[in-house]
């Protein structure tokens, strides 16, 4: 059997001590022996200073969430930790490495069960020449995992190869301090066993997994302002687009950027805007230009705590409800949320391909949980969803830009075609696109545009719908994983259980959902919304069974596997 | 009809719809229309070729009266919509038409970036002094004695001036016309597209129902007295020291157009490589 639960590691210092490349290299050293695993990283706002962790979870086989506690924290200092110690909880069978001179213990840490180990880091890192504690802390950790030393070496030879040999020769010393400073020591426990990798893996982040599957659905025109934690989205596209015959361009504010790529889509190019949820808020009234001139395109917004500037580098799914409803006036459009790192790439993908065949605007709802882990994945398969807009070519008589087709998609004619001159327009048209007020045409237009999305057929890919039994957890975005693993637990102690989780949040699928919950009799909703958006959205939209309970809770404290199967125990006396 | 066939026929009827303007009688707009489809018929570009964005106002329903494509979009953001659109679709030629309100006010970020990208397109703004759609209310260009219900008294501000801000902001062409001269003006426009880069075209186009006392620019207007210059700081002087109603093109510049060199030259498979483990 699978060991589902792996094994997790916390490294944690102030900001420039190196966590995170200790993060980085344990994950690379963890792969190369076939382990699968996430790493992600909680830091501050701050760009130098401040504090940082590297958080990682290897498992033998696929791995889509934080588990319920570190099997090893290691604290290089614990100078900024209290800011963020309650997201780093340590256990029972937890080992804690800390250096006698790093600082205080945070209290979450000292008051806990868990066994604390004095190793000074910083004296060892002293006594070698230009000797960093992080390299000690590596050296621990990749002992403690099981890594061998030659393999810890040779990692940080390659890393540093550009550095020169002085570099690497201090860095390998201090590899070798901390290899040796823990000679005697054991986690609480054991770390399983992997089979070498089969297949060819990646290693990705879900920011870079979007903007991959933007590319493969199409998108050849992005433009973008910088924003945390989206940018490394368009950092992704602004190099590979042009590599691809595609271009991107950096605007002055986020109301240019969707401008922007309104222009080229309505030139004839896929095109694709990433923010957070402040730009969101700028770029609404262009959506709503978008959805009422028909104009495809994709926004990513991956999703920070908000409101206001919120905070800017941790997660939280509270944008549901301006992703749905934040448009003024009657303006249907797509709401699609990947639910992993991998699928960030699929779902990306897929938004695009409906955009262009509905003629309308798609917003992905990522977040910075997804958006900035690095995971260890199988190779995305290649999917057919590729963006095809229906285009006029072909005219003969009075073209009608926004004829009322059955499907309600009109053939678009692009600027260049001759004999189809049109203004799009978001003022209400006919369907030549000549502005009107009348009852009629208005009338006439939004069920043209309502029905277009209704009648799509979205397929299976609408849900993620797994298992049987009278519970169901409906959740959805980078929940799905945590509830997953949760549910793996429950099925174990012989409750079945149900997942439910929406690909596609907007427009509502109320027959699929209604099939999705037949029979069952209770359902927990489980999200990370301090407002309960989801669940709100779930009774406005959907027929819920009896009995409801609700888990939610607002970023950046993730909601780990633990409490969600803890709430379906409760269910259970 | 093809181009060639196109460039021989083009008349300026070629270029207009048949779509009725909702402008009030006198509107200075009507001129700047006509001034369009004669510069498009002189340049001979087939309307399809062609893309007229716009914003929010009344010059912003400019595109609709015309026969090529248009982009009627949100309030201020023409400049943006056009620079994604002429970067994606470097083939067309690209006008955006404007007004004070839309164009110095809720978009004034963007002029000052799209005379910065300097991307090739013809920027032309309607300049009324004073917001025509919502009846009346003072804009950026507005004088500072100008009293209405929203600024009783006046609003004691001093004009934005929006020559002096282009030049600043790099644009590589900067003209100002005058509504009633449409022979004039559609030469200046004609000669604004056929200019590589950001060109900005300032039509004072007079607003007769909140702004009667406009109708005496036709008097006050003057054609500039020496031509062009391609010197940024004999311009600014110029600019900066003329009445506001010295017509021509004042600008030259000879900036470099922006546009992203877009070749493909791997395929998707190569990119994916980075992530292989």
């Amino acid at each position: 059997m699978q060991d589902t639960q792996g094994i997790s590691v916390a490294v944690l210092g102030s900001g420039g001590a190196g966590a995170l490349t200790v993060g980085n290299l344990l994950l690379e050293a963890a792969c190369e022996v076939g382990w699968q695993g996430l790493l992600t990283r909680t830091v501050g706002p701050q760009i130098r200073g401040g504090e940082a962790a590297a958080l990682l979870r290897l498992t033998s086989g696929r791995v889509e969430c934080m588990p319920d506690r570190f099997d090893l924290l290691i604290g290089i200092d614990w100078l900024n930790a209290h800011r963020f110690g309650a997201e780093i909880e340590v256990g029972p069978h937890s080992l804690v490495i800390s250096d006698p001179r790093g600082g205080e213990l945070p209290p979450i840490v000292a008051e806990s069960s868990a066994r604390i180990v004095k190793i000074p880091m910083k004296d060892l890192a002293k006594a070698i020449p230009d000797g960093r504690p992080n390299m000690i802390a590596l050296g621990i950790a990749g002992r403690l995992l099981g890594f061998g030393l030659e393999r810890l070496l040779a990692l940080i030879e390659k890393r540093l190869s550009g550095k020169g040999d002085d570099a690497v020769r201090s860095s390998q010393a201090g590899i070798r301090a901390g290899f040796e400073a823990v000679a005697s020591l054991e986690l609480g426990r054991p770390l399983g066993s992997v089979e070498p990798p089969t297949t060819k893996r990646w290693l990705i982040s879900g920011n870079d997994a979007t903007a991959l599957g933007a590319l493969r659905g199409g998108i050849r025109f992005a433009a973008g302002y910088p924003i945390t934690p989206a940018t490394e989205i368009l950092e992704s596209l602004a190099p590979s687009l042009a590599k691809v015959g595609g271009a991107l361009l950096q605007a002055e504010d986020e109301l240019a950027a969707v401008n922007m790529i309104i222009g080229a889509s309505f030139g004839g190019t896929p095109s694709l805007t990433a923010t957070s949820g402040p730009g969101l808020s700028l770029m609404v009234e262009a959506l709503g230009l978008a959805t009422a001139a028909e104009i495809p395109l994709v926004v990513v917004d991956v999703m920070r705590g908000g409101p206001s500037t919120g905070i800017p580098t941790k997660s939280e799914q509270s944008d549901l409800n301006i992703a749905i409803y934040g448009l003024h006036g009657d303006a249907p459009h797509l709401v699609v949320a990947p639910q992993s790192v991998a699928d960030c790439l699929f779902t990306t993908q897929w938004a695009t391909y409906l955009a262009e065949a509905l003629q309308v605007p798609a917003i992905v709802l990522s977040d910075q949980f997804v958006g900035q882990t690095q995971a260890v994945i199988e190779r995305p398969a290649d999917v057919a969803f590729i963006g095809q807009r229906a285009k006029a070519t072909d005219i003969a008589g009075a073209y009608k830009r926004y004829a009322l087709a059955a499907n309600g998609v009109s053939p678009m004619a692009l600027p260049g075609t001759p004999g189809a001159q049109y203004t799009a327009d978001g003022l209400t048209h006919t369907e030549r696109g000549t502005p009107t007020s009348t009852a009629a045409d208005h009338l006439a237009q939004l069920d043209k545009r309502r029905d277009k999305l209704d009648r799509f057929n979205y397929g299976d890919h609408w849900a993620t719908i797994e298992g049987s039994g009278d519970i169901a957890v409906v959740t959805w975005g980078s929940l799905t994983g945590a509830v997953r693993e949760a549910i793996g637990r429950a099925t174990q102690d012989g409750i079945a259980t149900t997942l439910i989780a929406p690909r596609l949040l907007y427009p509502v699928r109320p027959e699929q959902f209604a099939a999705a919950l037949e029979g069952k009799k209770r359902a927990l909703v489980v999200e990370q919304s301090h407002g309960a958006q989801f669940h709100r959205y779930l009774r406005a939209h959907y027929d819920l069974p009896g009995e409801v309970r609700v888990l939610n809770r607002p970023g950046p404290l993730p909601i780990r596997p633990e409490e969600i199967h803890r709430a379906l125990l409760e269910w259970r006396k | 009809m093809s181009t060639l066939d196109m460039r021989a026929a083009c008349k300026p009827a070629d270029y207009k719809s048949d779509v009725k303007p909702i402008w009030c009688p006198g509107c200075g707009d009507y001129h700047v229309l006509m001034s369009f489809t004669r510069a498009f018929a002189e340049l001979g570009l087939p309307p399809e070729e062609i893309v007229v964005v716009s914003g929010i106002g009344c010059s912003s329903r400019i595109p609709a009266y015309t026969n090529c494509y248009g982009f009627h979009g949100v309030h201020g953001r023409s400049l943006a919509l056009a620079a994604g659109l002429k970067v994606a679709r470097p083939d067309l030629t690209i006008v955006v038409a404007s007004g004070d309100g839309d164009g110095y006010s809720i978009g004034g970020n963007h002029f000052l970036h799209a005379c910065r990208r300097n991307i090739d397109m013809t920027y032309i703004v309607m300049d009324n002094r004073v917001y025509g759609m919502t009846k009346g209310q003072p804009s950026p260009t507005t004088e500072p004695s100008f009293d209405s219900a929203l600024s009783p008294g006046g609003t004691g501000l001093s004009p934005f001036h929006p020559l002096v801000i282009a030049l600043a902001s790099g644009a590589n062409f900067i003209a100002r016309c005058f509504s009633g001269q449409p022979n004039e003006t559609a030469t200046v426009i004609a000669e604004a597209i056929r200019h590589p880069g950001f060109s900005f075209v300032e039509i004072l186009s007079p607003c007769v129902t909140f702004r009667p006392d406009e109708k005496d620019w036709k008097d006050i207007v003057h054609a500039a007295p020496v031509p062009a210059t391609n010197d940024p700081a004999k311009a600014a002087r110029r600019i900066m020291t003329d009445d506001g109603f010295n017509l021509g093109i004042l600008y030259r510049g000879d900036r470099k157009p922006y546009q992203p060199t877009a070749k493909a030259n791997i395929d998707l498979a190569e990119l994916e490589r980075e992530f292989e483990l």
